[in-house]
C-alpha cells in the first residue's frame, strides 16, 4: 500500500489554515505578519485543539493549541472558551460595563474578539448559551471587584486560566437540566486538556502555558543560523521543578505514591491540565456527581475508578505558569506546538526547518558568473535546477504543514523521505497512536520591521 | 564593470572632439572614478540650460544649435553618455504602434545614419533590419497593424512567412511561429556613440558643456525659470531643460515650486557573449519575439539579449543617488525566464558563453508614452524624459520636437500624447507610481487589443456614486485617474474574464452597451460624466467677458443663460481644447472641457488671462457631480422631479438654468448630452449628488430608465459624427477641418486667437477635412473591428488615417472617423481637400492590412436620427476620449 505524492499532500494539507494580517498600502503596522497552523490525527477523532483570535477591544493577538486527553471534550471546550476568558480579564471596566449594559438591554454587544479558524475548527452550538452565562458572571464580578488598576497581562492570563477551570468544574457538579447538555458538561470535567497560549501584543510576548505542549522562538543568528529559545517549561515528571511543587503541596507521606513510572498519581503525563476533576475534586463529590450523572458515565470504567493514594485532592491545576518576553529583530517566528511534534523532532531542528522554509530562497546564493567559462546552456540547467529547488521547498505553502512533513517524514539523515512519510501517513486508525501522536503546530512569523522600529 | 563597458559600448576617438571641449575633460576616459579638477568655470548665466549629458540631453542640445540658438550649457553630474544611455542596447526600431512616436523614430534613424559623416565621430550606425516574430494570430494582427501605419508612411516592411524568418536569420527556431513582421531599415548602433557625436556637433555649434556637474535645484520666480543652482555655482538661464533621466522626477521634485514628471525606473537586465564560434555577422537582423518578452542582437560576433519580464524589480523608489547604478547587482535567477525564452528561440546557442548579464534600469511612465514639454506651472521649465526603455529610437525626433516647442512655440507635429501635461500632481505619488510602472512595463511585451486598460493604480478619483454604480454591474475604465464606467453587467450574465476578453474581434459586451444604447434612443439613460474638467471663470467687471472673447472663437457675449460650444485655439487656429461655456451671469461663465484637459487648459487659460486679481479662474471640478440624462424621456423625469415645465418652449436646447430636482436646490442643468440625442446634464454639488441621484432613478422607473456607461455613449456620439478633442481634435487641426465653421464667430466684433488663419483657410481651402466613413463590406461577427489609426484609402491611394470608430447600433454598421489629405500624385505635395473631392472618391479602410470599402459622408445622417430630434439641436460637441 503506498500513498502518492499528491496523496500524502491532500491528507497533510486537510487542516492547513494561514492568516495574514491585513495590510494597509503594502504596510503591515502589526508585529505580527501572520500565522500558519496545521494539525494532523493520530487518535481518531483528534484531541488535540487549536485556537487564533484577534482582541478587538484591547490590543493583541491570541494563539493557543490544547491537547486533550481522556476524550476530546475538555480541548474542545477551552478551545472554545479560554481567549474570552483571557479577553475579558484584559478588558478596561468601562468596556466591562458597556458590555454589560448592552447585555441587560438586548442591545447588541461589542464583538471581544476575531476568530482566525480552519473550516474544520467548530464551536458547540448547544452549550453556547451555558458557556456564555458562566462567562456573565466572570465580568460581573471583575466590575464588582473593580480594582481600578490597569490589567497586567501576566495576572489576566493566569485569573483567565483559573476561572475557567473552575467554571469547567462548577458547570459539573451543578448539572444541567437538558441531558445532553448535562452530559456534556460532565465529558468536558472528565477528560482534560493542556494549553499553551501566546499573547503578541507589540513587541510583548506572554506565554502561559499549563501542561506539556511548548513555546519555542526562533532566533536568526547573526551570521544567519537558526537557534531555539524556550519560553515555556514542560510540566511533566522530566522538569525536577514540577515535581518539587507537587511534593510541596501534599503530606511527605504521599512523597513516594505522588509520581509514579514518571506519571502523576502512576496516572496522569501531565501535570497541570484543565478538567481531569478525577484528580481535583474529594472522592465523595465524584462519587455523589457520578451516581446521579446520566447512565453513560455511571458505566464508564475510567470516569469511575478513583486514582489509588489518592488523599489530598486536588492534586492538579489549571494556574499557567507564565513567561514574558520583549521581541527583538532577531526573533523571527514563534511556534506553539502540543508534545505529538516534540516527541518526534528537538527543538534545534524545529528552529532550523522552519527558520530556512520562511527565509526559502532569500537565503540561496545569488549566482555571479564572475570569470568563469559559463555557457548559456549550463547556466539554464543550473537556473532549472535552483528553481525545482525552491518550489520543492514551496511545496508546502504553510510552514506548519512543512513542520508536520519533516516531523512524520524524516529520516535518519534529517531529509524528508517520501517513502516513510506515505507509510506513517497510511497506517490504520488504530495502529497509528502507537507510532504517533497528534501533532497542532502554530508557527507566527513576526515582522522585524515594526519590532526593529519599537 | 562599468569602466569595463564603458570601453565596450563607447569606443570613441576622442583626439577628434573639439578642442574647447577637450580641454573641458581629461584624458582619463577610461575611468570612471578618478576625481579631476574643473578646469572651466561655469558662466554666470545662458539663455538655456540643460540637465543631463545622456542621450536626451545631447540631443535637444544638438538640436537646438542647429536652430540656431548658441548660448547654452549642457550640464551633466557625472560623465557625457554615463547613465542608461550607455547601457542602453542600442536598438532603433521604428515599430511603433502610436503614430507620434512612429515619426520620431523614423526621424531618428535618419538623423543617426548621417552622423558619423556630419560629426566625424563612430556611431556603430548599422543597418540590420529588424523581425519582430508571432507566436499567436493575435500578436499577427498587431504586428500587421502596425506594418499597415509603417507602409503608408513610406518605410518599408512586410509581413513573412516563418520560411522567410529562416532565410533572414539561421538561428531562429520557427516551429511555433505564425508569421512575423520584417523591418529592413531598422538598424543598431552605439547609443553613447551617438550621444557623444551629438554633442561633439553641438560643441561645435557653440554649446558649453561641463561634466561632473549637478544642478540641485532649479529657481522659478512669478512662473518664470529664473535660474539654475549647481554643486559648481548658480547661471541665471530663461530656460531649463530637465534630461535627467530617471532621476528627472527628484530633480522636479527638488525646487521650492514642484514640477511632476512622472516616471519610475525599474531595473532591466540583457545578457553579453563571447563571439560564436563562427562570429555572427554585424549585418544579422535584430529579433524581437514579444510572445516570449526577449529581444536578441547580433554583438561584436555574439549577442545581447533582454527582455521585459513578467514581474519587474522597481528601484530607487525613495530617491538614490547616480553612483548606486554602478553597483546595481546582476540577478541570474530573475533573468531565469527570459535565458528560456532566448534557448528556446536559439536553441543553437547553448554553447555560446556569457560574458555578462547587465543590470540596466530604465525608468518608465503611467502610459508607457515618454514625457516632454513644457511644465505647467513653471514656465521656461521643459522636459524630456521617461522613454520606456526606447530612448536610442525616439532620442533624435524627441530632441528635435522638443526644440523646435522651444524656438517656435509649438513643435511641428501633435505630440500631446506626449505633452508632461497630459499629467498632473495626481500622478505623481511615489506609490502610484511604484505600482503602476510594475504594470507598464511587462506591458511593453503584452499584447495591446482596443480598449485596454491599466489594472493598477485604480480608484483615486470616484464619483459620490461609484458604491451605488459598482454593485449595479458597472465595468470601469481610467481617465486622469478618475474612474468612470465603461457599461453595466446585468445581473446574472457574466462575462468573460480579462485575459480572455482581449479582442481584436466582436468584444462580448456588444450586446450589453447595444442595449444601453437602445435605452438611449428610445426611453432615458443616466451615465455618471463626473470626471470632466469644470472651470469657473467670473470678474467684477467685463474682464471675464472681454478674455474669453479673445481666447475663444465662438461669441461668448449671448444672453445669461445661454450654452455655447467653442473651441480655445491657438494662433494657427487649431484646437487646443474643446468645450462647452454656460453664461451663468453677466460676469461669470462655467466651463466643461475634456477629463485630461485639467492641467493643459488650466496652464494655457492662466498664462493668458490678464494678471488681474478682479478676474478670479477656479477649478470647480471636484464640486461638481455631472450626471447625463440622456433620452426623448428625460424630459419627463426632470419635470416631474422639479415640478417645472422642461419642454423646448420652455427649456430650449443649449439652454442652462439653477433649478431644484427632488429636494436639492442649486442644481445646474443644462441642455446638452454631448451625443445629440435629447436630454440633459445635472451638475449637483456633490453632497446632492446621492440623492438626486436616488430620485432621477426612482421617478424614471416608469419611463424605463436604466444605468449607461460610455461605450454608449462613444457608439451614440460617432454615428452622429461628433469629433472628440484628444482623439479626433488637436492643436493642429482647425474647425474649417471639421465641419465646424458654425462654432467660430469671425465677425464678433473683436480679434480672437487664431482669427487670421481661420481667415486664411476660409479664403484658401483646408487641406484635410474631417470625414465620417461607414463600413460597406464589413461583418461585424467574423471581420476584425476597426479602432484608431487605420490607413484610409481614396481610389487605392493612401489619404489619411482614422482617429476614431464605434460600431453604430442605429445604422448597424462600423462607423470610421477620420481625416482625409490631397496627396499630389507626384510630387506627394499637399493640395486643398474640397469636397467634391471627397466625395468623388472611392474609399477603403485597411485594418491590418485588410481593406475594407467605406462611404465617405461630410455631415451626418440626419434622416436617420428625426424621429425625436428639434431642428435647432445641433450641438457638435463632446469630450470622450478612449
Amino acid at each position: 500500500f503506498y500513498l502518492t505524492p499528491p496523496q500524502v499532500n491532500s491528507i497533510l494539507k486537510a487542516n492547513e489554515y494561514s492568516f495574514k494580517v491585513p495590510e494597509f498600502d503594502g504596510k503591515n503596522v502589526s508585529s505580527v505578519l501572520g500565522f500558519d497552523s496545521n494539525q494532523l490525527p493520530a487518535n481518531a477523532p483528534i484531541e488535540d485543539r487549536r485556537s487564533a483570535a484577534t482582541c478587538l477591544q484591547t490590543r493583541g493577538m491570541l494563539l493557543g493549541v490544547f491537547d486533550g486527553h481522556a476524550g476530546c471534550a475538555c480541548a474542545q471546550a477551552v478551545s472554545e472558551r479560554l481567549f474570552y476568558y483571557i479577553a475579558v480579564s484584559l478588558l478596561p471596566h468601562e468596556t466591562l460595563l458597556e458590555i454589560e449594559n448592552a447585555v441587560e438591554s438586548g442591545r447588541a454587544l461589542l464583538p471581544i474578539l476575531q476568530w482566525h479558524k480552519h473550516p474544520n475548527d467548530y464551536f458547540s452550538k448547544e452549550a453556547s448559551k451555558l458557556y456564555f452565562n458562566s462567562l456573565r458572571t466572570y465580568w460581573q464580578e471583575l466590575i464588582d471587584l473593580n480594582s481600578g488598576e490597569t490589567t497586567d497581562v501576566r495576572e489576566a492570563l493566569i485569573n483567565a486560566f483559573k476561572r475557567l477551570d473552575n467554571d469547567i468544574s462548577l458547570e459539573a457538579q451543578v448539572g444541567d437540566p437538558n441531558s445532553f447538555l448535562n452530559y456534556l458538561v460532565l465529558r468536558v470535567a472528565f477528560s482534560g486538556a493542556t494549553a499553551c497560549v501566546a499573547h503578541v501584543d507589540g513587541i510583548d510576548l506572554h506565554i502561559a502555558n499549563t501542561g506539556d505542549s511548548r513555546a519555542m522562538l526562533g532566533v536568526q543568528e547573526e551570521d544567519g543560523s537558526w537557534s531555539a529559545l524556550n519560553l515555556s517549561y514542560d510540566h511533566n515528571a522530566q522538569n525536577e521543578h514540577e515535581v518539587e511543587r507537587v511534593k510541596m503541596e501534599h503530606p511527605k507521606s504521599e512523597e513516594k505514591s505522588l509520581v509514579k513510572q514518571d506519571r502523576l498519581l502512576g496516572l496522569l503525563m501531565p501535570f497541570r491540565a484543565f478538567g481531569d476533576v478525577k484528580f481535583k475534586w474529594s472522592i465523595e463529590l465524584q462519587k455523589r456527581v457520578i451516581e446521579s450523572g446520566p447512565d453513560q458515565l455511571n458505566e464508564n470504567e475510567y470516569t469511575k475508578f478513583i486514582p489509588p493514594n489518592y488523599h489530598t485532592p486536588p492534586y492538579l491545576t489549571a494556574e499557567p505558569e507564565v513567561i514574558h518576553h520583549k521581541l527583538r529583530p532577531q526573533d523571527k517566528f514563534l511556534v506553539l506546538a502540543t508534545d505529538g511534534l516534540w516527541e518526534t523532532m528537538h527543538r534545534q531542528d524545529v528552529a532550523r526547518i522552519v527558520g530556512e522554509y520562511l527565509t526559502g530562497v532569500h537565503h540561496q546564493q545569488p549566482i555571479a558568473v564572475g570569470g568563469y567559462k559559463v555557457t548559456l546552456g549550463q547556466m539554464h540547467g543550473l537556473l532549472t535546477e535552483r528553481r525545482a529547488r525552491i518550489s520543492s521547498v514551496f511545496e508546502d505553502q504553510n510552514a506548519a504543514t512543512h513542520l508536520i512533513r519533516h516531523a512524520v517524514g524524516n529520516n535518519e539523515f534529517g531529509t524528508v523521505d517520501h517513502e516513510r512519510l506515505s507509510k506513517m501517513l497510511s497506517l490504520p486508525e488504530e495502529l497509528a497512536r502507537m507510532y504517533r501522536d497528534d501533532i497542532t503546530i502554530i508557527v507566527v512569523q513576526f515582522n522585524s520591521h515594526v519590532i526593529g522600529a519599537y | 564593470a562599468a569602466g569595463m563597458f564603458l570601453r565596450l559600448l563607447s569606443d570613441v576617438q576622442w583626439r577628434a572632439a573639439h578642442p574647447k571641449w577637450r580641454r573641458m575633460t581629461s584624458s582619463q576616459r577610461s575611468t570612471s572614478t578618478t576625481a579631476e579638477p574643473h578646469p572651466v568655470s561655469l558662466p554666470a548665466q545662458a539663455q538655456v540650460v540643460i540637465c543631463g549629458g545622456g542621450i536626451m540631453g545631447t540631443s535637444v542640445a544638438y538640436h537646438l544649435s542647429k536652430m540656431g540658438w548658441k548660448d547654452i550649457v549642457l550640464l551633466e553630474q557625472g560623465r557625457l553618455a554615463a547613465g542608461t544611455t550607455r547601457f542602453c542596447a542600442g536598438i532603433v526600431s521604428t515599430a511603433r504602434p502610436v503614430s507620434i512616436e512612429l515619426k520620431m523614430a523614423h526621424y531618428s534613424n535618419k538623423l543617426y545614419q548621417q552622423l558619423e559623416q556630419e560629426t566625424g565621430v563612430q556611431t556603430g550606425y548599422m543597418k540590420t533590419g529588424s523581425i519582430s516574430l508571432a507566436q499567436t494570430q493575435d500578436r499577427l494582427i498587431s504586428l500587421k497593424r502596425i506594418a499597415s501605419s509603417l507602409n503608408v508612411m513610406g518605410i518599408p516592411c512586410e509581413i513573412i512567412s516563418p520560411k522567410k524568418v529562416v532565410q533572414l536569420h539561421p538561428l531562429i527556431n520557427i516551429h511555433d511561429l505564425v508569421g512575423a513582421m520584417y523591418v529592413p531599415e531598422d538598424a543598431l548602433v552605439s547609443s553613447a556613440n551617438v550621444s557623444l557625436a551629438l554633442a561633439t556637433a553641438a560643441s561645435r555649434n557653440g554649446v558649453q558643456i561641463h561634466e561632473r556637474t549637478s544642478v540641485s535645484h532649479v529657481t522659478v520666480q512669478k512662473g518664470r525659470v529664473t535660474g539654475v543652482e549647481t554643486d559648481r555655482g548658480r547661471i541665471q538661464c530663461e530656460y531649463f531643460v530637465n534630461c535627467a533621466g530617471q532621476w528627472a522626477y527628484e530633480l522636479g521634485h527638488s525646487g521650492e515650486e514642484p514640477v511632476h514628471i512622472p516616471l519610475h525606473a525599474c531595473e532591466h537586465f540583457y545578457l553579453l557573449t563571447h563571439p560564436l564560434q563562427e562570429p555572427l555577422s554585424s549585418s544579422l537582423p535584430t529579433v524581437v519575439d514579444p510572445d516570449g518578452r526577449i529581444y536578441i542582437r547580433n554583438w561584436q560576433g555574439g549577442i545581447l539579449s533582454g527582455g521585459f519580464e513578467k514581474n519587474p524589480k522597481p528601484l530607487f523608489t525613495e530617491g538614490r543617488n547616480q553612483l548606486e547604478i554602478q553597483n546595481l547587482q546582476e540577478d541570474w535567477d530573475h533573468f531565469g525566464p527570459l535565458l528560456s525564452a532566448l534557448l528556446r528561440r536559439m536553441p543553437g546557442l547553448e554553447a555560446l558563453q556569457i560574458m555578462q548579464l547587465v543590470n540596466c534600469p530604465e525608468s518608465f511612465t503611467p502610459d508607457m508614452r515618454c514625457i516632454m514639454g513644457e511644465s505647467p506651472t513653471a514656465r521656461g521649465y521643459f522636459v524630456l524624459a521617461g522613454m520606456n526603455s526606447a530612448g536610442i529610437s525616439y532620442a533624435g525626433g524627441a530632441g528635435k520636437y522638443l526644440a523646435e516647442w522651444m524656438v517656435n512655440g509649438y513643435p511641428s507635429e501633435n505630440v500631446w500624447p506626449l505633452d508632461l501635461k497630459r499629467f498632473g500632481t495626481l500622478q505623481s505619488s511615489r506609490t502610484f507610481l511604484r505600482h503602476r510602472v510594475m504594470e507598464v512595463m511587462p506591458l511593453m511585451c503584452d499584447l495591446k487589443v482596443p480598449r485596454w486598460d491599466f489594472q493598477t493604480g485604480r480608484q483615486l478619483r470616484t464619483s459620490p456614486l461609484y458604491d451605488r454604480l459598482d454593485a449595479q454591474g458597472a465595468r470601469w475604465m481610467e481617465k486622469h485617474g478618475f474612474e468612470r464606467v465603461k457599461y453595466f453587467v446585468p445581473p446574472g450574465k457574466d462575462l468573460l474574464d480579462l485575459d480572455h476578453s482581449k479582442t481584436f474581434y466582436k468584444p462580448d459586451w456588444f450586446d450589453i452597451v447595444g442595449s444601453e444604447v437602445k435605452c438611449c434612443k428610445e426611453a432615458v439613460c443616466v451615465i455618471d460624466m463626473s470626471s470632466f474638467t469644470k472651470f469657473e471663470i467670473s470678474s467684477t467687471g467685463d474682464q471675464a467677458l472681454e478674455s474669453l472673447q479673445y481666447l475663444f472663437s465662438n461669441d461668448l457675449d449671448v444672453p445669461v443663460g445661454h450654452v455655447v460650444h467653442t473651441g480655445m485655439l491657438n494662433e494657427k487656429g487649431g484646437y487646443e481644447n474643446d468645450c462647452s461655456i454656460a453664461r451663468l451671469s453677466k460676469r461669470s461663465f462655467f466651463m466643461i472641457s475634456p477629463t485630461d484637459q485639467q492641467v493643459h487648459c488650466w496652464a494655457w487659460l492662466k498664462n493668458r488671462l490678464p494678471d488681474d486679481s478682479n478676474l478670479i479662474m477656479e477649478d470647480v471640478t471636484w464640486k461638481y457631480t455631472a450626471l447625463n440624462l440622456i433620452g426623448p424621456r428625460a424630459v419627463d423625469v426632470l419635470s416631474e422631479l422639479s415640478y417645472a415645465p422642461m419642454t423646448a418652449e420652455h427649456f430650449p436646447s443649449l439652454f442652462c438654468k439653477e433649478m431644484s430636482v427632488g429636494y436639492a436646490n442649486g442644481i445646474r442643468v443644462m441642455s446638452i448630452t454631448h451625443t445629440g440625442e435629447p436630454g440633459f446634464v445635472l451638475y449637483i454639488p456633490i453632497e446632492y449628488a446621492l440623492h438626486v441621484y436616488n430620485e432621477v432613478m426612482n421617478m424614471g422607473q416608469k419611463y424605463g430608465i436604466r444605468n449607461a456607461g460610455y461605450y454608449a455613449l462613444r457608439s451614440l456620439r460617432i454615428e452622429k459624427f461628433f469629433a472628440f478633442w484628444g482623439q479626433d481634435l488637436d492643436a493642429f487641426t482647425t474647425p474649417m477641418e471639421c465641419g465646424r465653421e458654425f462654432q467660430v464667430k469671425l465677425e464678433k466684433g473683436m480679434q480672437f486667437l487664431g482669427q487670421e488663419a481661420l481667415l486664411e483657410q476660409k479664403q484658401n481651402g483646408v487641406y484635410k477635412r474631417f470625414t465620417m466613413f461607414i463600413l460597406e463590406d464589413h461583418d461585424t461577427d467574423m471581420d476584425l473591428w476597426p479602432w484608431w489609426g487605420e490607413p484610409i484609402f481614396r481610389n487605392g491611394r493612401y489619404v489619411g488615417k482614422t482617429t476614431s470608430s464605434a460600431y453604430s447600433y442605429t445604422l448597424e454598421r462600423h462607423v470610421c472617423l477620420g481625416f482625409v489629405h490631397h496627396f499630389d500624385e507626384k510630387t506627394g505635395e499637399e493640395l486643398v481637400v474640397t469636397t467634391d473631392f471627397i466625395n468623388q472618391g472611392e474609399y477603403e479602410i485597411d485594418i491590418a492590412g485588410q481593406r475594407f470599402q467605406a462611404k465617405a459622408k461630410l455631415y451626418p445622417f440626419s434622416s436617420l436620427f428625426t424621429q425625436r430630434r428639434r431642428k435647432d439641436e445641433m450641438e457638435l460637441s463632446g469630450y470622450q476620449r478612449e
